[in-house]
C-alpha cells in the first residue's frame, strides 16, 4: 500500500507556521531571570512537532536542522543547561530561518540552506562546548538489552536456531503486552526462516497459592525454541518493548543441550490455573502445532483456552462503518469559534420563524391585520440586521493577529538602534475583518518603526531630559462608532514642527512664508518624498514612508491622523471601517443618478457662496475654505450626466478628503445616510475610473460608490490638462 | 475491524495516521490531546490507542497513566509515537504503562506493520 503524503503537506505547513509563531511569542515572553518551565515546554513542543512532521513528510533538511534546535531546547527543558540571552537570540534566528525554509517548501522550490547550515554550526558549537555530556542511553538500552550473548558468527556445525528463556515481569499484561503476540511473531519469523517451527514450553513454578493469586498478573514463564536460521536481532526486535522489564536470555541451539529441557509441570493439574490466566486475557493458545504437541497431555486446557478466546473475540466491539478520509484544504482558511457558528444558526432559526409568520399572514391577509404585518416586518428587519452582524463576525479576527509580530520587531529594532523600549499592547481582543487585518499589517509596521526610530530619543537624551530610560510604545485598538481605531503612540520627543517646516520648504512642498496650523504641519509628513531623518537609516527614513502608509489606509476606506506634543510624544491614529463588505455611505443625487460617498472621507457639506469662489483657468474653479484653497469638481462633468448645467453659486458642495487633498464635489441634493453592502464592479462588470464599487438600494436600483482617491487624482489630471491647454 | 484511537496535537500527523489506518480498514477516531482522548476513551472502548508524547493540556505519558486506571483499558495496547532522541521518554512511557512505541519519523508502511503485529 502506498500513500501519497503530499496531501498532508498543506496542513503541515499551516501548523508549522502556527508553531513558529508560538515559538516566537514564547521566546519573547521568556523572562531570563525567572524561567518558566511551561514556556520552555511550549517552545520545545513546537520545535518537536515541526521536526517530527518534517521527518514524516520527507523534508529531511528541515528535520535535521530542527533536530539540533530541539536538542538544545531539550537540555534546557531537562534543566541540564541554563538558558542565556544568546540562546534566545539564536532560537529567534532559527524561527526566521525555519519560516523561510517552510515558505520555500510550500512554494515548491528547493529551500536555501545557507542560513540554516550556519545556525546549525552555532548550535552544534553550543551543544559540544557545553558542560553537558550528551548521553544516548536510548541506543544502549534497546540494542543490548539483557542479553549477554556474543554476536559471533554462528557455529555451522550445530542446529540453527535459538533457545529463549522468557521470564516476564508479573505486571507485563498491565502494559498491554501479551506474550501471545510475541509467540505469534516468533512463529512467523520461524516460518520465514524456513525453520521447523516453534516450541513453547510453559513454566508454572512461579505460580503462587490460588488464594494469593492476582488475576491480572502473569506468573508464567516460557522456554521458547525457535528452530530457524535467523539473526538474534530479529528476535530481539520482537521483545523490544518488554526487554527492560522482563528477564530474557538467548542462547544458540548449537550451544545448548536440549536434552536438559524439562516440562516442569504436570499440565493436567493446572487446568484451573490456566483458566484464571485466560480471564486475565492471556491468549496463550496458538494455532501452532508444536505448542499443541506439548499441551496435548492436557486437552482440557487447550479446549478451555480456545473457548475463552472465542469469547474474547465475540466481545470485541462491533464493526463501525469506515469514514471517508477528509480532504486536505488547499485554500486559505479561517478558524471560526463554535460560538459564532451557533449564534449564526440561532439567527437563521429566528429568521425562519419570522418568515413563516409573515407567510401565514400573507395567505389570509386582511386590512385589520395591518399591525401584525408591521410587527412582522420590524421583526424581519431585526432578524436581518442580527444575521448580518453574525455573518460579519465570522470574518472578524482579534487584532492580536496583526499585533503579534510587534514584540519581536520592537525587540530587534531597539537592539539595533540601541534604545530601550517597552511595548504596551492594549485592546488586543478588538475584532477586525480578516481582509482589513491583512492589509493593515504593513502600514502598522511602518508606523511602529517610525516611532521607534524617529519618535523615541536615545537613552542618553531621555535621561538628560529627566525621562525614564526606556521609552514606551503603545499600540491600542478600540471600536469607535462603527469604526475601529488603532493608535500607535510613543512617549518620545514629539514631532519637531520647525524641522518639518524647514524640510517642507526645502522640498518645495510649501512656500517659505506660508502660515500653517500645527495640524497642517503634522500633515506634511504624509506628503510624498518627505523624510526628516538626517541620516537615512535602514530602519526607516527612506522617504517612501508616510505617504504610502496614508495611501494604503485610504484604500481600506480609512484615514490616519497624527497628534503630537513637544517633549511628550506623538500619536498616530488609524481609523478603519470594521469591514470592507459594508460601508457607511452618504447618498447624494446628481441629475437623476444617486451616488454614494464613503462617510469616512466626508469632511463637511456646505452651500457655496460667491465670495468663496475663485476661477483659476477656463472652467476650473477653486474655493477658499477658511484659509485653504480647495478645487471644485462636478460629478456631472466627470460622469457626463445629462441635465441642466447649474450655476456654482448656491450649489450644494460636499468636501471630501482622499489621500491628502481635499476636493469639493458639486451635487444636486444630499439624501440620507445608510449602510450599504459593497458589490464589486470589477467582478460583475469591469473596472470604472473613480468608482470603487456599487450597491443595490432599497428600491432595487443600483447606486455607484465614488472612489474619492480616484476622483482626486482625476481632478488633478484635469487641472494639469487645463493648464497645458491654457499655456 | 479493530478500532483505534489516534492522538496527536499535530493535525498533519493525525491526518496522516488516520488516513493510513482507515485505508487499511481500521475504524479510527482522532483526538488532539490527551484530555480529549481520555474523554473519548471513556465513552467507547478501543482495541488500540496510538498517542503522541508531547502534547499540550495532557501529554501522552499522563494519558497512559489515566487510561490504565480505567477498567476497560487495563490491558489495551497503547503505543507511543516517540522520536529517536527521546530515550528517557520511552522509559517514562513504559513506566506509565505504555505497551510500546513507534519511532518518528515513520512512514505509513512502518506504522501499519507495527499495528498489524500488535492487533494480530
Amino acid at each position: 500500500m502506498s500513500i501519497d503524503l503530499s496531501q498532508f503537506h498543506q496542513v503541515f505547513f499551516e501548523e508549522s507556521f502556527e508553531g513558529l509563531d508560538i515559538m516566537e511569542s514564547s521566546l519573547l515572553a521568556l523572562d531570563l531571570t525567572e524561567v518558566d518551565a511551561e514556556t520552555i515546554n511550549t517552545i520545545f513542543r513546537a520545535a518537536h512537532s515541526i521536526k517530527g512532521g518534517a521527518g514524516t513528510f520527507g523534508f529531511m533538511q528541515v528535520s535535521s536542522f530542527t533536530h539540533v534546535v530541539e536538542t538544545l531546547l531539550d537540555e534546557i527543558r531537562a534543566g541540564d543547561r541554563g538558558i542565556e540571552q544568546d540562546h534566545v537570540d539564536l532560537f529567534l534566528q532559527c524561527v526566521d530561518c525555519l519560516r523561510g525554509l517552510m515558505s520555500d517548501l510550500q512554494a515548491g522550490s528547493e529551500p536555501d540552506m545557507t542560513q540554516a547550515d550556519d545556525l546549525k554550526i552555532k548550535f552544534e558549537a553550543i551543544l559540544a562546548g557545553g558542560e553537558v555530556i550528551a548521553e544516548d542511553n536510548d541506543e544502549a538500552g534497546t540494542q543490548t538489552g539483557n542479553s549477554d550473548i556474543s554476536h559471533a558468527s554462528p557455529d555451522d556445525s550445530g542446529e540453527k536456531g535459538w533457545k529463549i528463556e522468557f521470564i516476564p515481569c508479573e505486571d507485563v499484561l498491565c502494559t498491554g503486552n501479551e506474550p501471545y503476540r510475541m509467540f505469534r511473531e516468533l512463529q512467523e519469523l520461524a516460518e520465514e526462516g524456513e525453520g521447523k517451527g516453534l516450541e513453547v514450553i510453559p513454566h508454572l513454578e512461579r505460580l503462587p497459592d490460588f488464594s494469593s493469586m492476582h488475576p491480572e498478573m502473569c506468573y508464567m514463564s516460557w522456554t521458547i525454541i525457535v528452530r530457524a536460521d535467523i539473526e538474534l536481532s530479529e528476535i530481539e526486535e520482537i521483545f523490544e518493548w518488554v526487554v527492560d522489564d522482563c528477564d530474557i536470555r538467548y542462547q544458540r541451539l548449537s550451544e545448548c543441550d536440549l536434552s536438559t529441557l524439562e516440562v516442569h509441570q504436570a499440565v493436567g493439574s493446572t487446568a484451573e490455573v490456566a483458566e484464571v490466566e485466560v480471564e486475565a486475557t492471556v491468549a496463550l493458545a496458538t494455532k501452532n502445532k508444536e505448542v499443541d504437541k506439548i499441551t496435548a497431555a492436557a486437552p482440557v486446557v487447550s479446549e478451555k483456552i480456545e473457548k475463552a478466546l472465542e469469547k474474547v473475540a465475540v466481545k470485541k466491539a462491533p464493526k463501525v462503518e469506515k469514514k471517508a478520509a477528509a480532504k486536505p484544504a488547499e485554500n486559505t482558511s479561517i478558524r471560526v469559534s463554535i460560538d459564532k457558528i451557533d449564534g449564526l444558526i440561532n439567527m437563521v432559526g429566528e429568521l425562519v420563524i419570522t418568515q413563516s409568520m409573515l407567510g401565514q399572514l400573507g395567505q389570509e391577509f386582511d386590512v385589520s391585520r395591518l399591525q401584525s404585518l408591521q410587527e412582522g416586518l420590524s421583526q424581519l428587519e431585526q432578524n436581518t440586521r442580527e444575521l448580518q452582524e453574525s455573518v460579519m463576525k465570522i470574518r472578524m479576527l482579534p487584532i492580536s493577529f496583526a499585533f503579534s509580530r510587534f514584540p519581536r520587531l520592537v525587540r530587534d529594532l531597539s537592539k539595533q538602534l540601541d534604545k530601550e523600549v517597552e511595548l504596551v499592547m492594549l485592546g488586543e481582543n478588538t475584532e477586525l475583518d480578516k481582509t482589513v487585518m491583512e492589509k493593515i499589517g504593513d502600514p502598522l509596521v511602518h508606523l511602529v518603526r517610525n516611532s521607534l526610530d524617529h519618535g523615541l530619543e536615545s537613552v542618553q537624551n531621555r535621561t538628560d531630559n529627566g525621562k525614564s530610560r526606556a521609552g514606551t510604545i503603545t499600540l491600542n485598538a478600540y471600536h469607535h462608532g462603527g469604526n475601529i481605531v488603532i493608535e500607535v503612540k510613543d512617549d518620545g520627543a514629539g514631532l519637531n514642527k520647525e524641522r518639518i517646516r524647514k524640510k517642507a520648504i526645502e522640498k518645495g512642498i510649501i512656500g517659505e512664508d506660508e502660515h500653517l496650523t500645527d495640524s497642517q504641519i503634522y500633515d506634511l509628513i504624509f506628503q510624498a518624498g518627505f523624510s526628516t531623518a538626517d541620516v537615512v537609516s535602514d530602519v526607516s527614513g527612506r522617504g517612501v514612508g508616510m505617504d504610502v502608509v496614508r495611501r494604503n489606509i485610504a484604500e481600506l476606506n480609512g484615514s490616519i491622523d497624527v497628534s503630537s506634543k513637544d517633549g511628550e510624544g506623538s500619536t498616530f491614529s488609524i481609523r478603519l471601517p470594521l469591514t470592507l463588505a459594508i460601508l457607511d455611505g452618504q447618498l447624494v443625487r446628481v441629475g437623476e443618478e444617486v451616488y454614494i460617498f464613503p462617510l469616512v472621507s466626508i469632511v463637511e457639506s456646505i452651500q457655496l457662496e460667491k465670495s468663496m469662489l475663485n476661477n483659476i483657468t477656463g472652467n476650473q474653479f477653486v474655493m477658499q475654505l477658511r484659509n485653504e484653497y480647495v478645487p471644485i469638481v462636478s460629478l456631472q462633468d466627470i460622469f457626463n450626466i445629462d441635465g441642466e448645467k447649474k450655476d456654482l453659486e448656491g450649489a450644494m458642495l460636499v468636501v471630501v478628503e482622499g489621500d491628502t487633498e481635499k476636493v469639493g464635489i458639486v451635487v444636486d441634493e444630499l439624501l440620507g445616510q445608510q449602510q450599504v453592502v459593497i458589490k464589486s464592479l470589477e467582478q460583475n462588470y469591469e473596472k470604472v475610473d473613480s468608482i470603487s464599487g456599487a450597491t443595490i438600494l432599497g428600491d432595487g436600483t443600483v447606486a455607484l460608490i465614488v472612489d474619492i482617491s480616484g476622483l482626486n487624482n482625476k481632478s488633478s489630471e484635469n487641472k494639469s490638462e487645463d493648464q497645458t491647454q491654457a499655456a | 475491524m479493530a478500532t483505534i484511537l489516534a492522538v496527536d496535537d499535530s493535525a498533519s500527523m493525525r491526518q496522516m495516521v488516520a488516513f493510513t489506518l482507515k485505508g487499511a480498514g481500521y475504524d479510527v477516531q482522532e483526538a488532539s490531546d490527551g484530555s480529549e482522548a481520555l474523554s473519548i476513551a471513556k465513552t467507547r472502548k478501543f482495541d488500540l490507542v496510538l498517542s503522541d508524547v508531547n502534547m499540550p493540556v495532557m501529554d501522552g505519558i499522563e494519558l497512559v497513566t489515566e487510561l490504565r486506571k480505567l477498567g476497560d483499558y487495563k490491558f489495551v495496547p497503547v503505543l507511543m509515537l516517540t522520536t529517536e532522541s527521546a530515550g528517557d521518554k520511552k522509559m517514562a512511557g513504559k513506566q506509565a504503562g505504555a505497551t510500546g512505541w513507534i519511532v518518528k519519523p515513520f512512514n505509513p508502511e512502518q506504522l501499519l506493520n507495527t499495528i498489524k503485529k500488535v492487533l494480530g
